[in-house]
């Protein structure tokens, strides 16, 4: 076992880790954080995506011994968060969910492409988003509403300004 | 958890990273960003009984910006490259290949040198850095060597990696003058693993040009018929077929009728596109 301390959600955690888990296991076993899913486990599907030091990042890929001393955000640690906020109610209001194992690392993602393209086209979305996985929704209202969120937070800008 | 247990450690120096990895009668394996290495270990493909994490090794973090090369340490991820937090001298060709590898979250912690020393046949950096006429730096047990990416990278999964070995960086040979490309890429779905890489760069207007195929293959390779042709000012495109054709039987032997079609019409694209530009 190896010692290691995260900031997790805004919380420093101290814990011993087996160098083999993975972070997503740390998450959900360890934390009891289970918002975090986990699809393929081996980073093709997306489910397991987090933050990690401001960056997404799939969780299945990460082990838990290699975070020592990073901050990690999942999907619990971001319901305050004002753009998730926007997010949240764009997938519930234009139905971007199905089944809903895919969300939380669709909101996840969702969220890295909105503060990395300010009022994101259809396409750039559709690139930015495929390596997400939905085998419900055929992606149609996911992309949408992460479109209408872009702007809805554009044009609330604008009337700041 | 799927992986087999192993060892881990966290060396502060590239030697004690170098010493941990050349630990005698154990198999070790270096891991940076892990976005190749964990899905191998949890598909038990890799079983090292030790792991050394050389991600937070500052000298591999380097990146320098010479009048005549770009330096990039081992550990510049593909992210990185993507959004120019590196200095591009190669006029967006870096950047466009980052950012097409993958997806952006394995993106934010795959490197360039875990890439290359990987050595993926679909892999885009050991053919994008073959068409830079790029070198890599290898610190290991006898000292440390300059390789060129073609001595470098031997076959499918095979370099001259060896025990105690760790990839330092790359040198890349700044252009001489604003460098032109095309960059083309046959992949079944975005991020995917490529079936067909191809990369044409020209130095200016008349400046020697590269054409290197990867995808294909065990490795990627330099086409040389190619290159010859398109460095003559009245080529005409049947001729530059005949000189893909031929390098393909010389460089990929094998190739079914689709698959010759295919690398074909991606080299073509990368051709137009430089020509284009």
């Amino acid at each position: 076992m190896t010692a290691v301390t995260v900031e997790l959600n805004g919380v420093k955690i101290a814990d011993d880790v087996e160098p083999r888990q993975s972070l997503a296991d740390f998450l959900r076993d360890r934390c009891g954080l289970t918002a975090t899913h986990l699809g393929c486990e081996h980073g093709a599907c997306g489910a397991c995506t987090v933050v990690m030091d401001g960056k997404a990042t799939r969780s299945c890929l990460s082990l838990a011994v290699m975070c020592d001393g990073r901050s990690v955000q999942t999907l619990e640690g971001l319901r305050a968060d004002p753009l998730m906020e926007v997010l949240r109610r764009q997938f519930h209001e234009g139905h971007a969910l199905q089944c809903g194992f895919c969300t939380p690392g669709m909101l996840i993602m969702a969220r890295d492409i909105l503060r990395r393209h300010a009022r994101p086209s259809a396409d750039v979305v559709r690139h930015e988003l495929s390596g997400q996985i939905c085998r419900c929704t055929g992606y149609a209202n996911i992309v949408k509403a992460i479109v209408a969120t872009g702007q809805e937070l554009a044009s609330v800008a604008t009337s700041e300004e | 958890m799927k992986p087999a247990p192993f060892d881990y450690i966290r060396p502060n120096s590239v030697a004690e990273a170098s010493v941990a990895l050349g630990r005698r009668g154990a198999t070790t394996a270096a891991i940076a960003g892990g976005q190749s290495l964990v899905p191998m270990l949890a598909l038990r493909v890799a079983l090292p009984d030790v792991l050394v994490d050389i991600s937070r090794l500052d000298d591999l973090k380097v990146v320098t910006r010479t009048p005549d090369s770009l330096w990039l340490g081992a550990l510049t991820t593909h992210a990185a490259i993507e959004d120019g937090d590196v200095p591009d001298i190669f006029n967006g060709l870096m950047r466009r290949v980052a950012g097409q590898i993958s997806y952006r979250a394995v993106r934010n912690h795959g490197t360039i040198g875990g890439s290359v020393a990987l050595a993926d046949p679909a892999a885009d950096w050991p053919a994008c850095l073959l068409a830079l006429n790029a070198s890599l730096r290898v610190v290991g047990r006898n000292g440390v060597r300059v390789q060129s990416i073609d001595e470098f990278v031997q076959g499918a999964y095979e370099t001259t990696l060896t025990t105690g070995d760790i990839i330092m960086g790359f040198d890349i040979p700044a252009p001489p003058r604003g460098l032109r490309w095309g960059f083309a890429k046959v992949a079944r779905k975005s991020g995917a693993f490529a079936q067909s890489i191809a990369i044409v760069t020209a130095a200016g207007k008349d400046g020697p040009i590269r054409a290197v195929l990867g995808g294909a293959g065990s490795r990627p390779r330099a086409l040389g018929a190619t290159m010859s042709l398109l460095q003559l000012p009245d080529g005409t495109e049947e001729q530059l077929r005949a000189a893909i054709a031929s390098d393909l039987v010389t460089f990929f032997p094998g190739q079914d009728a689709y698959q010759t079609r295919m690398h074909t019409a991606n080299i073509l694209r990368a051709v137009r596109e430089m020509r284009a530009q």
